[in-house]
């Protein structure tokens, strides 16, 4: 342990009890504070950027007390990161390294107890987010904007930051509503979901309010699936998923049955992390079912653990999310309080499949590339969220350097219905490379926007009239969010599968469907995907971190001064080049297929 | 006295095949280490043969048999009938696009090995409009009488932060701040580096490939345009401090001593110092009486 230099900067009282506070309370399931670094930490363990050595026992709660502090007194202040470097050990230049990283933390005192988070990303930006934006900045909010909140099927969105209270979410703002919000007199959120609970499966808890609690929860068919679990042995239970076909919903597709046998066949502990840093612009599917059915995804992930012998299963949930983050903390409480989670689940050790499991949540501060999945694994040690270079895999050097299933919130939640039907039925459902339901999120100028559940197979036609339909001419399609690509109205009959899609040369990504009609400043749009590229890229690799911006910088001229759509495009093409073959991770690698394909489809530079 | 007995490591032999050549290494090496003995001249910039390479650069990317994308082959570990290609047109071009990124960002005009790759892999900086194109452009930072940051030149290798940290001297007086383009090596708070928990080792400006770090003699020197290397010596020496045995390298410049280093394959050293060997010179050439 390096001995920890600081400045002279004192923490106020306040901030100390916040930082104190925080390290106590911050872990009540498996990983305590103290045995963080018996069980969680192997010193010598090399494994991220070529090898450092894991030896801060208390580094991993770096993020959590930040936020902490973050929500107590506003902002970080240099004594108060003296007080987190003294307190957890970390170097106070790491500190301010880590969380400089996240676009939630401050290091100045914002002026307000209210910051203001006013999305002008793509879905919002066309229903009045940059107008929304200007209109509170002028009535003297404290205002940022912000990327994609996640909430694009009740544009336009803000998330407010609050200092001393509970973070809201404001769906369909206006400067009213807003209003409203800061003085508690907000509306609860309704499930998005306008299918009626007969046409669903995955969600179809969704529209039960009383599924929120335990009881409630099993009284609507609820730990069914985990009770069938437990009557198989753990190696069944991965076998199912492998033979359901089930793959990852995030936007990779990686079959999830592979990744779980690899890690249930590496030496423990072993890690179960859920992807729930919902951040591609355009996606909200896994909000809906985190809010509205919080105990599915508690259920699936116990499975999970049962089926790897993954004792320690953690959540990584994006900071954007307070009414998803309140439901999913409360389940988690209840369902240990219930013995669904911990030192033996259920109590099946009565039925000799006794089996230790426990969830910690962990919050995401504004940060894109957390949703990168070595990206999350260091942000939750406590490292800036910037990836790893691959090999190794999470499933042989996961989260502290030990074998890690990553899987996205929707992809869990299956797990559920595998266990119900079995692997081979679930298979039955969609194609036969695509298989079960997956839940779209609909947005844009649709007339009904919202998640929608469909069996794979269904054209995007289909999906689209489910949703009601276009509003006004339909004149592209964002398909799979900025990291996926526009589509024509000419790919309407495609039926969207993996292969199907893929073979028409698209993506379906995290499932993001918004429609764009001809009233959209497609020059407008598309310089914004740029710029959220730009502002999203860690910066870690020369790439993306010189390449998101030169790119950027040729849709501004394009955009603004009226470049020559060919001149730009030999470049673009470079940098789509460079960025695709030599990044370091995925958000290198898609960060031009949206722009590229608005400049094939002719959308933008004056060639409409 | 007692030699201290080093486990020997045995290692096995891998086959790698570079550029259709067959070229044997040892397990663990890297694809950089094959290139290396093959005779292929691959540019590095955040690789260093003293701290642990971040792969951030991507400037020594090749093709992998296999492989989606490019592979750095700095840290890429050689494995048992790898075909490893390094002289193609993809592997050129992205070199090139790097070379230019790095070019159009920072001032890598003091790095003589940057600059000359610019010219080998053909970067054409002129297409970059320069209204448009956004740099680097933070004022030097001069805080004391060592060593000064000129972070205009900084092309965010991580080599600094490797060397303060767990490579060497584990201070971690300085860390990667920001996000993105932002991105910036900096203490806490940005606060100077007599207030930060630097020691003034200057391992950090060992390790930096563009000068961005620079001992403050080299960077008065060349202020007034008298910054000469081709007029200076190197002695080599042993520290007289302590008795480690640091061997040092005197770079003398008009029989003034103007900057200090140590070997990188020096025993004891691998390249790093302390204060003293490193800075504590001037009693050398106190020529007052």
């Amino acid at each position: 342990m390096p001995e920890i230099a600081m400045t002279d900067a004192e923490p106020t009282a306040a901030e100390v009890a916040a930082v104190a506070d925080a390290v106590v309370l911050q872990s009540p399931g498996q990983v305590t504070f103290d045995a963080a670094g018996e069980t969680l930490v192997q010193e010598h363990e090399r494994v991220v950027r070529g090898g450092q050595d894991r030896i801060f026992n208390r580094r991993h709660l770096l993020l959590p007390v930040l936020h902490a502090v973050r929500d107590a007194i506003g902002w970080i202040s240099e004594g108060a990161a003296n007080e987190i470097a003294r307190v957890l050990q970390v170097p106070p230049a790491e500190v301010f390294g880590v969380a400089s990283f996240y676009e939630l933390f401050t290091f100045e005192d914002p002026g307000s107890p209210d910051v203001l988070h006013v999305c002008d990303d793509t879905a919002c930006r066309i229903k009045g987010g940059v107008e929304l934006k200007d209109e509170l900045s002028a009535d003297g909010r404290v205002v940022h904007g912000s990327p994609c909140l996640g909430l694009c099927e009740q544009a336009p969105a803000v998330f407010v930051q609050r200092t001393g209270q509970q973070h809201v979410s404001v769906r369909t703002a206006t400067k009213d509503t807003v209003d409203a919000a800061l003085d508690g007199t907000m509306t609860v959120p309704v499930a998005p979901v306008p299918q009626p609970a007969e046409a669903l499966t995955l969600l179809r808890r969704v529209h039960d309010d009383a599924v929120q609690d335990y009881d409630g929860y099993v009284a609507a068919g609820g730990y069914e699936a985990l009770a069938k679990a437990v009557t198989m042995a753990p190696a069944d239970v991965v076998t199912h998923v492998g033979d359901a076909g089930l793959t990852g919903r995030g936007g990779a597709a990686f079959p999830t049955g592979f990744k779980w046998s690899a890690v249930a066949g590496e030496p423990g502990p072993r890690h179960l992390v859920v992807n729930a840093d919902e951040s591609e612009p355009g996606t909200f599917k896994d909000r809906v079912i985190m809010e509205h059915d919080p105990f599915s995804l508690i259920e699936a992930m116990t499975i999970g653990g049962y089926a790897m012998g993954a004792e320690q299963g953690w959540i990584y949930i994006r900071g954007e999310y307070p009414e998803a983050t309140r439901a999913l903390r409360s389940a988690i409480a209840e369902a240990r309080s219930r013995n669904m989670l911990g030192p033996d689940v259920g109590g099946y050790s009565s039925q000799g499949r006794g089996f230790s499991f426990d969830i910690e949540l962990r919050l995401g501060a504004g940060a894109y590339i957390c949703g990168e999945e070595t990206a999350l694994l260091n942000s939750i040690e406590g490292y800036r969220g910037e990836p790893r270079n691959k090999p190794p895999f999470p499933t042989t050097h996961g989260l502290f350097g030990q074998p890690t299933a990553i899987n996205n919130v929707e992809t869990m939640v299956n797990v559920n219905q595998i266990m119900l039907l079995g692997g081979e039925a679930y298979a039955q459902q969609g194609t036969e490379r695509s298989t079960g339901t997956k839940l779209f999120c609909l947005s844009g100028h649709v007339n009904a926007p919202g998640v929608y559940e469909v069996t794979y197979g269904a054209t995007l036609r289909e999906v689209i009239d489910l949703a009601g339909g276009v509003d006004g001419e339909l004149k592209a399609i964002l398909m799979g969010g900025a990291a996926g690509s526009f589509i024509g109205p000419d790919m309407l009959d495609v039926p969207l599968t993996i292969e199907a899609s893929r073979e028409a040369g698209f993506s379906l990504g995290s499932g993001v469907i918004m429609a764009l009609n001809d009233t959209v400043d497609f020059d407008g749009f598309v310089a914004r995907i740029a710029q959220f590229f730009r502002d999203e890229s860690c910066g870690q690799c020369v790439p993306c971190r010189v390449g998101t911006v030169r790119q950027s910088e040729s849709l501004l001229r394009i955009r603004e001064k009226g470049a020559p759509i060919e001149a730009e495009r030999a470049m673009l093409d470079d940098f789509a080049m460079v960025m695709k073959d030599s990044s370091i991770c995925g958000l290198g690698h898609t960060a031009s297929g949206a722009i590229l394909s608005a400049i094939d489809m002719g959308l933008i530079g004056g060639q409409r | 006295m007692t030699m201290i007995e080093r486990p020997v490591e045995l290692r096995s032999k891998v086959s790698v095949t570079i550029d259709g050549e067959s070229v044997d290494v040892l397990e663990g090496d890297t694809i950089l280490d094959a290139c290396n003995k093959a005779g292929k001249d691959t540019p590095t910039v955040c690789y260093g043969p003293t701290v642990t390479p971040v792969n951030a650069c991507r400037v020594c990317v090749v093709e992998v048999e296999g492989s989606r994308t490019l592979v750095p082959s700095c840290s890429r570990p050689a494995e048992e009938g790898m075909v490893v290609t390094t002289d193609s047109e993809r592997v050129d071009a992205n070199r090139k696009m790097v070379l230019e990124f790095l070019a159009t960002s920072s001032d890598v005009s003091q790095s003589e090995e940057i600059m000359g790759w610019l010219g080998d892999y053909g970067a054409d900086l002129d297409r970059y409009d320069a209204e448009t194109t956004e740099r680097m452009t933070d004022d030097v930072k001069v805080e004391d009488d060592l060593y000064i940051r000129a972070y205009d030149r900084c092309v965010l290798c991580y080599k600094c932060v490797e060397a303060c940290g767990e490579d060497a001297q584990w201070t971690f007086a300085i860390a990667m701040s920001g996000r993105g383009f932002n991105n910036r090596i900096s203490t806490e708070f940005d606060v100077t580096l007599p207030d930060s928990a630097c020691v003034y080792c200057g391992n950090c400006v060992a390790v930096c490939p563009t000068n961005a770090l620079q001992f403050k003699t080299e960077f008065d020197l060349r202020k007034m345009g008298d910054w000469r290397p081709e007029d200076q010596s190197v002695s080599r020496t042993v520290c007289s401090y302590c008795g480690v045995g640091c061997n040092l390298e005197l770079h003398v410049q008009d029989n003034s001593i103007v900057k200090v280093t140590s070997p990188d394959d020096h025993s004891i050293t691998s390249g790093n110092l302390c204060v003293k060997g490193r800075f504590g010179y001037q009693y050398v050439q106190n020529r007052s009486s």
